[in-house]
């Protein structure tokens, strides 16, 4: 991270330097204010999730998700504790609907779960950033209505195709993590 | 159809909750009060990711660097036109949007390119976006292979992309 970050600046910098040195700032307060708006979009989106959320662990349904998850969730994640469990299948269920950001406060809170105090990633986080990441979901809600915004004949048409190149790519994840949990042990 | 499962759910759950005897409405209220602390405690990492985007683009690099990509992508079957876009969705999310909107109104909506770029932004999340945040909460600082495999297992998804709208 530390070394793509600051790669990405220097190169961007030293580029912007020789062409337009007026934009360097320019767009780096951009940047910071883009950040601004999203969070305060996030800030929205997280209250409604995390009251929904709460709601969901006072009725005892994240057990419920947790127990229909948990074969699953042993072979990916190996043993957790109860709490993480409900978290990962909090998360899993999101993820599968497609709730975007809403997947996120869920997902933290199963990051923090497995944090034992160790500045390195065990491989169990590493499968809930990648499980995130290849985000699995049944319909791409947002670019279903970006080609609609557009004027596609057929805006669902990449429904299928989206879901078998998801699954590729989620399986594809979730054995790479597999295979590099063998080969480096957590530390 | 899609349109109608998450209000549906959250209707369901609802009624569940009050047949449940639970005080839906606190734990509303108790649930929401955490949002702010994790916008706060994710901030930092929403914006340090940003600042670095805005500079991947605006200074040219990431054209530059899609140029210099794109041979070893073509060999994958990934076509030039969207090896930029490959490689943004790997840090952004809403980014990759605009550069998929453009190669909507370049080659128009209903064409492969189009299509494969739809496949290739809807398959997959900014794998820097998500270990910046998801780790914001703790004090891991060494994500190990996290970043190495996200990359691999979004390109993989997008070879899959290009190929699978080939076909169908």
């Amino acid at each position: 991270m530390n070394i793509v970050w600051s790669g990405v600046m220097l190169v961007g910098i030293g580029l912007l330097a020789i062409n337009n040195v007026d934009l360097a700032m320019e767009c780096m307060f951009a940047g910071s204010s883009k950040a601004i708006s999203l969070a305060f979009k996030l800030w929205g989106i997280y209250t409604l999730w995390l009251g929904i959320l709460k709601i969901v662990e006072d009725t005892g349904l994240d057990k419920k998700l947790a127990k229909l998850f948990s074969p699953l969730i042993k072979l990916l994640f190996g043993k957790t504790d109860d709490y993480t469990q409900n978290q990962i299948a909090v998360n899993l269920t999101s993820n599968l609907l497609g709730m975007g950001n809403a997947s996120t406060p869920s997902g933290m809170n199963a990051i923090s779960g497995l944090y034992r105090g160790s500045k390195y990633a065990t491989s169990a986080m590493i499968m809930v950033i990648i499980l995130n990441s290849t985000s699995l979901q049944l319909i791409p809600t947002t670019v279903i209505g970006l080609r609609v915004t557009a004027g596609s004949v057929s805006a669902s048409d990449i429904i299928l195709p989206t879901l078998i190149a998801t699954i590729v790519s989620t399986v594809a994840g979730v054995l790479l993590v597999k295979v590099c949990g063998k080969l480096f042990k957590d530390k | 159809m899609s349109k109608y499962i998450l209000p549906v759910l959250i209707f369901s759950l609802i009624l569940y909750s009050l047949f449940k005897r639970n005080n839906t409405y606190n734990s509303f209220v108790v649930g929401a009060k955490g949002a702010f602390d994790l916008v706060l405690t994710s901030f930092p990492y929403i914006a340090v990711i940003f600042i670095a985007i805005e500079i991947f683009n605006v200074s040219g690099l990431s054209v530059l660097f899609a140029d210099f990509v794109s041979p070893f992508f073509e060999l994958f079957g990934i076509p030039k036109e969207l090896s930029q876009l490959v490689i943004l969705k790997n840090f952004t999310g809403c980014g990759s949007l605009a550069v998929l909107e453009n190669i909507f109104s370049t080659y128009g909506v209903d064409s492969y390119l189009a299509r494969a770029g739809c496949c290739i932004a809807g398959c997959s999340e900014a794998i820097f976006y998500v270990t910046a945040v998801y780790f914001s909460k703790t004090d891991v600082s060494k994500f190990r292979y996290a970043i190495p495999v996200g990359i691999l297992a979004n390109f993989i998804g997008a070879i899959a992309s290009c190929w699978i709208c080939r076909l169908i």
